[in-house]
């Protein structure tokens, strides 16, 4: 919210400077995002009168000899406007002057002449838009009352500051000049001098005019006055200069008085041209369903029994608190004019504007609510306008149709032990008085008890603790006196075990050479198409986003893979050679589509390694180390993963469920990567994605320690050759099965050669024999080692290598 | 009586000339072995005169211990020098990088687990809370109504009519506060969602919501726990700063500002040249919240704080754009250890 401070100053006397009241404005809960000085850059362009104009010949160049009094009664400037003239008062940068934008003023030779500075328009002085004559051509032609050598800043009203304020969803009595005053009045400890909303109603009427309320639910009131008579002409300067700065264009008088109640009172009014009102009538109500109206912007839109519009004997007419009708607009040959000051409810005006998607100034006051104190304030300050400022009479018809609410003040009752309580310190009694008093609450005290008259523009106040925070925010924060939370009771805190044997989890890849990562939580199903993920597969059943920013990120992912593959393929667009990562996250499994209830979020761990030297068996050395580290044991099974080498994956089980997957990338889904093709050849990516939720159901509740064994083991080395697609795991657990006192199988190594043949190869298994028992002897050792060779060969036919 | 000189003489000679384990193996032999000559002599034993066989056997044995010592001498030095010419055979190169790797966290992991052991030995539990929130726990039940401005506070992601991608973990608060009786300290830590994106906004961002409910809880106790949380997460010389705000869930709301750790708030780029940096948001709870979860305002009050992870993390590292906290550049990555 952009404020002017001279325009802050007229109702209140402020004497501190601008940057000091910005941090009173800081202290008192509104962030002054900018600061800005109007006049800044402009330096030594004063006013100047010529005295004398000669043409030079041959050119279109003007002399003219300069008053610009006590920097010279004669001073030369050249200039190429052809509006100046004899008598004018004009800017003129002298030699040494800044203009906006850092342009320096130097003495020159135009032609053959020495000129000594600059007559100047409005646009070079970058006040175009509200000053008479300000157009880009000609030069800014000053009022005859303006005096030679006085600085232009000062002349123009550009020795002033603009606050741009950014204003709390709660304080929409914040969003103008007068509530803004309020505040510095409350702070500053100064009365506030109220705009003035005087007027004298003439005693013309008219009986046709029928203004009433059909929705007093979206429009608990609404005001209508009838001014007639009314003349167009150009606002004054100081109206124009202010809208302007503010951000508003000037159009005419009585639509800037408009715009300027908008700004000053925060109370949106419309203006209708009673010629265009059929049956001389205004009302709101809601529209009907599939009604059509044209908007202002040229619009047809289509609305339902949810939207509030403006109506007169006919059809709607207007958007209610979001935009007019095309047809009851004001213009220049408007000479009645029914004046609208109305609260629109701001729920409403929200989903209008979102329905129909517009948005306006008039409907964004609306939507962070408008009070009708200030409905009242702002109509009787517009007719104030319209009648000083001589733009039309106005008629004794008016109208006031109210839903009923209260025009008392609501009452409240606050202890200031309460306060006090809140704070946490003790705030003195008249102090906590005083303050409400200057932000215009009543406050009748007896004892501990208040009882708090609330001004009516303050909606958001509600019971103690709003109370508190009016007090604490005056009174000051620095009064709060930190305290290690003392009031509250000693608690236990801290990670419960779950959480970390997460942490442990992602401390211990980290330990085997993993990068955390984070990846966003979104992405695309294109996403899902890359791996291949079938159209029947849980991990469809995504939850979308109804209002994603970008496609890329629409879905809430189901599965971690593809995330990890777009930050595999960052790095290696990055140039990194290889690179190893893991992420432990929760993916989103609705129950239900659309979504009615919560959604299962169970953590998944992903890894991806890419990079020379790695293979499968990197990454399955990293699923071996979580196994170990919870003292697990996962199987590996050959099974189809729609993006996964079908020779070089792996389901993994534990505890006999399948808990996730591991593998290398498939070629033709490398192929596709959006990495130079270059570096697509030699590339290995290898994967892995575990449902952490069910391994942690495989988790043990805790250390389980068993007494260590006194009695001694015996190991004996067994090779075998065997077919080269017999999976060394199915050996081990053959092994295990095959002999109790097998306690422990380690695979020693494979050997292939020509000798054994091409599809043979020979695999040496360390098995330690152990029993709680008794001592394995020497022979027992070498009976199970010949029972596991001759049960291998009957199984698998496996042939004992000597 | 014997003279064993000369032999004392030759097998000192030959000793000296022995340089290896081989010939030291040769000289046992030679002399003290079973067949050597010092054993030789006390076979002779039988033959020497019953009134010298005293004095004989003594000067065998002296003989015999000598060579023994002087063998053992010779041992130790051929032991030595062969472990000498062991060790230089084995030299290598000790400058050859050696192929380990460790990883690390990611920063906003280290971040997140540093504020929550901040916490954590203040008494705070940490819990997980749905990240896809309802509406009601999301916004109405916090005190945003529908259609209520503050919820243009912030841009929100819906996935249907009642569920949103949660905009802030304060939602959390919620299901602790209908779960759990009073006294709480919780801490609420996980992704946040809001469709926003630019060099200080990620569509996806984390927030460590902090929640106290008790007897009498304040404004005081917030300050000062949040004093607390600063001077271990930035040093001890800072302090934090309340100013007035608004959040429909809290009242009175504060910004809370930390006196720059950087300059020491004289005034530096970081903190724009004010000395203070904001850090987080909170306040007292509203009590229509604590209402909203079946927690009796005139017994309990509250006092609340949301914290964004990846703002302490960019303030504490220096990381300028929290894009590059999602981008997982190994680069950026391995930066994060100590």
């Amino acid at each position: 919210m952009k404020v002017l401070y001279s325009w802050l100053k007229e109702y209140v006397d402020i004497d501190i400077p601008a940057q000091e009241l910005a941090d009173k404005f800081f202290g008192a809960g509104f962030e002054v995002e900018e600061l800005d000085y109007l006049g800044e850059g402009i330096s030594k362009v004063v006013v100047g009168v010529v005295t004398a104009m000669e043409a030079y010949e041959g050119t279109h160049l003007q002399i003219c000899t300069m008053d610009c009094g006590e920097y010279g009664k004669d001073i030369i400037i050249l200039t190429g406007a052809d509006n100046v003239f004899v008598g004018a008062h004009v800017p003129a940068a002298l030699v040494g002057a800044i203009l906006p934008g850092g342009f320096k003023i130097k003495e020159r030779k135009m032609v053959e002449k020495m000129s000594y500075g600059m007559l100047c328009s409005g646009e070079e002085l970058g006040i175009a838009g509200w000053y008479p004559g300000d157009e880009v051509n000609g030069i800014l032609i000053l009022p005859e009352d303006t005096k030679a050598g006085d600085d232009i800043v000062k002349v123009l009203g550009l020795d002033d500051y603009i606050f741009d304020i950014s204003i709390t969803a709660n304080r929409p009595d914040c969003q103008c000049i007068l509530g803004l005053a309020r505040e510095v009045a409350a702070f500053l400890k100064k009365p506030l001098k109220e705009p003035c909303f005087d007027y004298t109603v003439t005693e013309v009427t008219n009986d046709q005019i029928k203004v009433y309320d059909e929705a007093y639910d979206l429009c608990p009131r609404f005001l209508g006055h009838y001014i007639y008579d009314v003349k167009h002409f150009e606002a004054p300067i100081w109206m124009r200069q202010r809208l302007n700065s503010c951000g508003m264009k000037s159009i005419d008088a009585i639509v800037d008085i408009t715009n300027y109640v908008l700004l000053e009172i925060g109370q949106p009014m419309h203006a209708y041209d009673l010629a265009t009102l059929k049956g001389s009538t205004v009302f709101p109500r809601r529209a009907k369903d599939g009604e059509k109206i044209t908007t202002l912007d040229e619009k047809e839109r289509e609305l339902t029994s949810e939207n509030l519009v403006i109506c007169d004997a006919e059809e709607p007419i207007g958007l209610a608190g979001i935009m007019g009708g095309l047809d009851s607009e004001i213009t220049e040959k408007t000479t009645d004019i029914v004046l609208e000051a109305a609260k629109f409810m701001r729920d409403n005006v929200r989903r209008s504007c979102r329905m129909l998607g517009v948005h306006t100034d008039a409907a964004g006051r609306f939507e962070k609510g408008v009070d009708e104190y200030s409905v009242e304030c702002g109509m009787k300050r517009c007719l104030n306008l319209v009648e000083s400022l001589g733009v039309a009479k106005i008629s004794s018809t008016s109208f006031d149709c109210s839903g009923g609410a209260s025009r008392e003040e609501r009452e409240i009752e606050v202890k200031m032990s309460r306060v006090n309580a809140v704070l946490g310190i003790d705030v003195p009694k008249d102090e906590m008085v005083s303050i409400l008093e200057s932000l215009n609450f009543k406050v009748s005290v007896n004892g501990d008890d208040m009882k708090i008259r609330i001004p009516r523009y303050r909606e958001d106040v509600a019971h103690y603790q709003d109370i508190a925070e009016e007090i604490i925010r005056e009174y000051g924060y620095d009064h709060i006196v930190p305290r290690f939370i003392e009031s509250a009771k000693v608690t236990n805190g801290g990670l419960n075990k779950a959480q970390k044997r997460e942490l442990d989890l992602k401390n211990l890849l980290c330990h085997r050479g993993m990068f955390e990562i984070s990846s966003m939580a979104m992405y695309s199903p294109a996403d899902l198409d890359m791996l291949r993920i079938p159209e029947d597969s849980e991990d469809r059943r995504f939850v979308q986003i109804l209002n994603p920013i970008t496609e890329n990120l629409s879905i809430v992912r189901t599965i971690l893979a593809p995330s990890m593959l777009n930050v595999l393929v960052n790095n290696i667009k990055l140039g990194h050679e290889a690179g190893r990562f893991f992420e432990l996250a929760p993916v989103y499994r609705p129950k239900s589509l659309p979504v009615t209830e919560y959604v299962n979020e169970p953590l998944h761990l992903c890894l991806g390694i890419f990079g020379k030297g790695e293979d499968f068996y990197s990454m399955k050395a990293m699923i071996e180390a979580v196994a170990d580290f919870y003292d697990l044991e996962f199987e590996y099974k050959k099974e189809e993963i729609s993006y996964l080498h079908p020779g070089r994956s792996a389901a993994i089980y534990a505890g006999g469920k399948k808990i996730g997957h591991l593998g290398q990338l498939r070629y033709e889904i490398v192929n596709e990567l959006p990495i130079a093709e270059g570096k697509k050849g030699d590339l290995k990516v290898f994967m892995a994605e575990i449902d952490y939720a069910l391994l942690s159901e495989c988790f043990k509740d805790g250390i389980h320690f068993t007494q260590l064994s006194d009695k001694a083991a015996a190991s004996r080395d067994i090779s075998l050759v065997v077919d080269k697609k017999t999976a060394v795991g199915d050996m081990i657990a053959s092994v295990k099965g095959i002999s109790k006192l097998a306690k422990e199988v380690s695979l020693f190594d494979i050997y292939e050669s020509e000798k054994l043949g091409a599809d043979k190869k020979s695999v040496t298994l360390s098995v330690k024999f152990a029993t709680d028992d008794h001592d394995v002897t020497d022979e027992e050792a070498d009976q199970a080692r010949d029972k596991i060779i001759r049960k291998l060969s009957e199984q698998i036919g496996a042939v004992a290598r000597v | 009586m014997a003279d064993f000189n000369d032999l004392k003489q030759k097998l000192e000679q030959e000793l000296s000339a022995v340089s290896d384990n081989e010939s030291l193996s040769s000289f046992w032999q030679a002399y003290l072995g079973k067949t050597g000559a010092v054993s030789a002599l006390m076979k002779e034993m039988k033959n020497i005169p019953a009134d010298e066989k005293k004095e004989y056997g003594k000067q065998v044995n002296e003989l015999r211990a000598h060579a023994q010592q002087l063998y053992d001498e010779k041992k130790c030095e051929i032991d030595a020098l062969e472990l000498q010419k062991r060790y230089e055979a084995e030299d290598i190169d000790v400058t050859i990088p050696s192929d380990v790797q460790t990883g690390n966290l990611h920063p906003i992991t280290l971040i997140r687990q540093e504020m929550i052991d901040v916490f954590a030995g203040m008494g705070f539990e940490v819990l997980n809370t749905p990240e896809i929130e309802d509406d009601d726990t999301n916004f109405t039940l916090l005190n945003v109504l529908k259609d209520h401005p503050a919820r243009d506070m912030q841009d929100t992601f819906y996935v249907s009519d009642n569920y949103v991608l949660r905009t802030h973990t304060t939602g959390g608060d919620i299901h602790v506060m209908k779960e759990k009786k009073p006294p709480i300290k919780a801490l609420n830590p996980g992704r946040t969602f809001r469709s926003d994106s630019d060099a200080t906004h990620s569509p996806m961002f984390s927030q460590m919501d902090i929640l106290v409910v008790d007897k009498g809880i304040n404004l005081c106790d917030l300050q000062g726990m949040l004093d607390e949380f600063v001077q271990q997460i930035f040093n001890k010389d800072v302090k934090t700063r309340l100013r007035p705000s608004y959040f429909p869930f809290t009242e009175p709301s504060v910004e809370v500002d930390v006196s720059c750790f950087n300059c020491g708030g004289k005034g530096c780029p970081l903190c724009k040249g004010t000395g203070w940096i904001e850090i987080l948001g909170g306040g007292i709870l509203n009590k229509v919240v604590l209402e909203n979860c079946g927690i009796d305002p005139e017994e309990y009050s509250a006092l609340a704080a949301g914290i964004g992870i990846e703002r302490i993390a960019m303030l504490k590292y220096g990381i300028r754009n929290m894009g590059q906290l999602f981008e997982n550049d190994l680069e950026f990555l391995k930066q994060f250890r100590a």
